[in-house]
């Protein structure tokens, strides 16, 4: 019993870590049509400003929420306007140049910090124990975040006019700018929110990851199945795409060991989209967000 | 007639001008050493500090005027943890560069993705890193630890020191695998039992599912030959869930790539690994090397490790066997190392080993305490047994094979 609930827990771990990896892909890639191959640079981004910060003394909580999140949702802001802002409606091209972003993206921080920075942060938040078994607290914390994250993006994007106007803008660019919208300044903001939810989740997940330049190529694959497997709706999809791709890999890797977890995961992508080729959203809840 | 340098070099190459067949090889006077590591990509907190440590035994050399009065040219490709990249730069260090000798490979798997190609060519190569152990190519010097002079060490330690029962986490690719079932040896060897053996993708981040089958193993302790910086995460969510208080942990890789300063000091207090080399060696030639280093890289150089400094001493043991030689010529050279060559170095005495071409060399084991290692026992002049149970050179040098490709069957170990 003990281990079916600590079990439960790390499924549902499993599922919010897709979702926070994959949300600002979501936004940027599902929402503006902007494929980001820099997304795992991002997350990464976000990684640096948490242990750079905590590094020169700054609380690891200031560091994770506040300043991981603004620090690269301003290099977000900075990235569009002089690189993604010549390129909407050239998905090949966007590729190609945010596959270059990424590349120099690593090399900058390579050159600033060197291969590998000493870290002194630990998982903050202690053990809970079930039994015999024990689960991080910052499990628990990081599944809380993950749905406040898919909550605040709902709420933004549903209940404010700048929600409003920014799914306007995605539909159709030209009638928005007909109604009066600057809509230069609604992509400019759009993906410097990808950017900022990403370079969150890149925050929330240094304490319980390596933190390296290169770490970001171990997300991006993963964070673009997830999306892509989700479908067009940005939140029903990433959420549809996390729980089945999480579950999926957490109860294989689990009953089987690491490595066919990760072929169970592609498996079932690929299956999926051979069956729903627009994805989870593309067949189900059309609707949602 | 008294020989200067300038006569010397002058004379050599008027010799190299009338004999352009005999000595094919670094027609402009200087002696060729190509390093192929990775110095971006996953694989660069390996390489990054052997690329360093490469660069400072090439000006060793060549500060003390160079071999036989040639100067060394290092020339550095960088395979950007690519193997692709490894095979394109083999082939074009052994015939474009017609390099005198190549010292490349930090993944078995790179390693073995290059090897044929310095056979084919006749490019005496060194190979300076920890590995599973296995390859017996006359033409190749493994000048790492193996797992009968580390693994072997350090599981009875543990086992004495923690208990019987043990659970295995390695990466999922030859060192990996292979590496394991030396582990599984030798705990059966030990008396202890393995519970569990998990093999991980090296892109793996999340190791909760995996956490929770060691809590329900419940064994004495974890060893682990996890692999690269995604790896790193293993130790933290294990810190994470309470468990490093409660079950420990023993490594084989665990330190080569730094990890002891990428993961905050309480996640990796209590540690245990073992090599040939930590910076905490006492000796005199140790401590001047790490204050030449300091005074070249900054207070802030990489901290070394086993594969930086036995890249070091793997330069300067072909260097000591170039000058033993009298030429750079490769059949010369290997005669010499096989002689065997002796250099002692910041790890101690290092010699190559004629049965296998390996090396025999100290071990040590050692303990991580506040982001640092502590050395808890030495060992010294440790023979390569696990190579030596199936590999004699001096037998058969005509083999460039790697005999544990398909595990430990080759040496009749059954698990």
């Amino acid at each position: 019993m003990d281990q079916v609930a600590a079990l439960v827990i790390q499924l549902a771990y499993g599922v919010a870590n897709l979702a926070l990896i994959s949300l600002g892909l979501a936004i940027i890639f599902g929402m503006m049509r902007v494929i980001n191959l820099a997304h795992g640079e991002f997350l990464m981004l976000g990684g640096y400003t948490v242990v750079v910060a905590t590094n020169n003394g700054v609380n690891l909580w200031i560091a994770m929420l506040i300043l991981a999140p603004l620090v690269v949702g301003v290099i977000g802001v900075v990235v569009e306007r002089l690189l993604i802002r010549w390129l909407y409606g050239r998905m090949v091209d966007t590729l190609l140049a945010t596959w270059g972003l990424s590349l120099l993206l690593i090399g900058i921080v390579t050159s600033i910090f060197g291969a590998s920075t000493a870290t002194t942060v630990s998982v903050p938040i202690g053990v809970i124990r079930i039994g015999e078994y024990s689960v991080s607290g910052y499990d628990l914390f990081l599944i809380g975040v993950t749905l406040g994250l898919l909550g605040a993006v709902y709420a933004v994007l549903k209940l404010t006019k700048l929600g409003l106007v920014a799914r306007g803008t995605m539909q159709n660019a030209e009638m928005a700018s007909a109604l009066g919208v600057s809509t230069s300044r609604i992509y400019m903001i759009t993906f410097g929110l990808g950017a900022a939810v990403t370079g969150l989740a890149g925050g929330l997940l240094a304490p319980v990851t390596g933190v390296l330049p290169t770490i970001g190529a171990t997300y991006i694959a993963k964070a673009f199945i997830t999306v892509i497997s989700g479908g067009a709706s940005i939140l029903a999809g990433t959420a549809a795409g996390s729980v089945l791709l999480g579950l999926v890999n957490g109860i294989f890797s689990f009953l089987t060991g690491p490595t066919f977890g990760e072929v169970a995961l592609l498996l079932a992508a690929i299956v999926l989209l051979r069956l729903m080729p627009r994805g989870i959203t593309g067949r189900f809840f059309r609707k949602s967000l | 007639m008294k020989l200067t340098r300038r006569s010397f070099v002058a004379g050599a190459s008027a010799i190299a001008l009338a004999a352009p067949a005999t000595i094919g090889r670094a027609q402009d006077g200087k002696i060729k050493f190509v390093s192929i590591l990775d110095q971006s990509g996953g694989l660069d907190i390996y390489g990054a500090p052997m690329v360093e440590t490469t660069k400072m035994a090439i000006d060793d050399i060549n500060a003390a005027g160079g071999l036989n009065g040639r100067e060394v040219e290092l020339i550095l490709y960088d395979a950007q943890s690519n193997i692709q990249l490894y095979t394109q730069y083999a082939t074009q260090a052994a015939a474009g560069d017609r390099a005198d000798t190549v010292h490349a490979g930090i993944t078995s798997a790179s390693r073995e993705a290059i090897r044929p190609t310095f056979a084919r060519f006749n490019t005496l190569y060194f190979y300076n890193t920890q590995y599973e152990g296995g390859v017996c190519d006359f033409n190749n010097f493994n000048t790492g630890s193996t797992p009968a002079q580390t693994v072997a060490k350090v599981v009875p330690y543990v086992m004495n020191k923690w208990g019987k029962k043990v659970y295995i986490v390695a990466a999922d690719y030859n060192y990996g695998q292979i590496t394991a079932q030396w582990m599984q040896k030798f705990v059966k060897d030990n008396g202890g039992e393995t519970l569990g053996v998990e093999f991980f993708p090296l892109d793996v981040t999340n190791f909760g599912p995996t956490i929770q089958k060691i809590q329900g193993a419940k064994p004495d302790l974890v060893i682990s030959a996890l692999v690269g910086g995604a790896h790193v995460s293993f130790y933290k969510q294990y810190a994470a869930a309470g468990m490093n208080k409660e079950i420990p942990i023993a490594s084989t890789t665990f330190g080569v790539g730094n990890e002891q300063t990428l993961i905050s000091p309480e996640e990796g207090e209590g540690l245990i690994a073992a090599y040939s080399y930590f910076e905490a060696v006492d000796n005199p030639v140790n401590k001047a090397f790490l204050e030449r280093l300091t005074a070249r890289l900054g207070p802030g150089r990489p901290t070394m490790n086993e594969l930086s400094v036995r890249s070091y001493e793997g330069a300067m043991l072909w260097a000591e066997a170039v000058k033993a030689a009298g030429t750079a010529d490769r059949a010369a050279v290997i005669e010499a190392l096989r002689a065997p060559q002796s250099y002692t170095g910041p790890s101690g005495v290092v010699t190559i080993d004629p049965q296998t071409n390996h090396a025999v060399q100290n071990v040590y084991i050692a303990e991580v305490k506040n982001q640092k290692f502590e050395i808890l026992e030495s060992f010294s002049d440790q023979p390569p047994a696990d190579t030596q149970l199936v590999c004699d050179l001096n037998a058969n040098p005509n083999q460039n094979t790697f005999l544990f490709e398909n595990g430990l069957e080759a040496a009749g170990i059954k698990l």
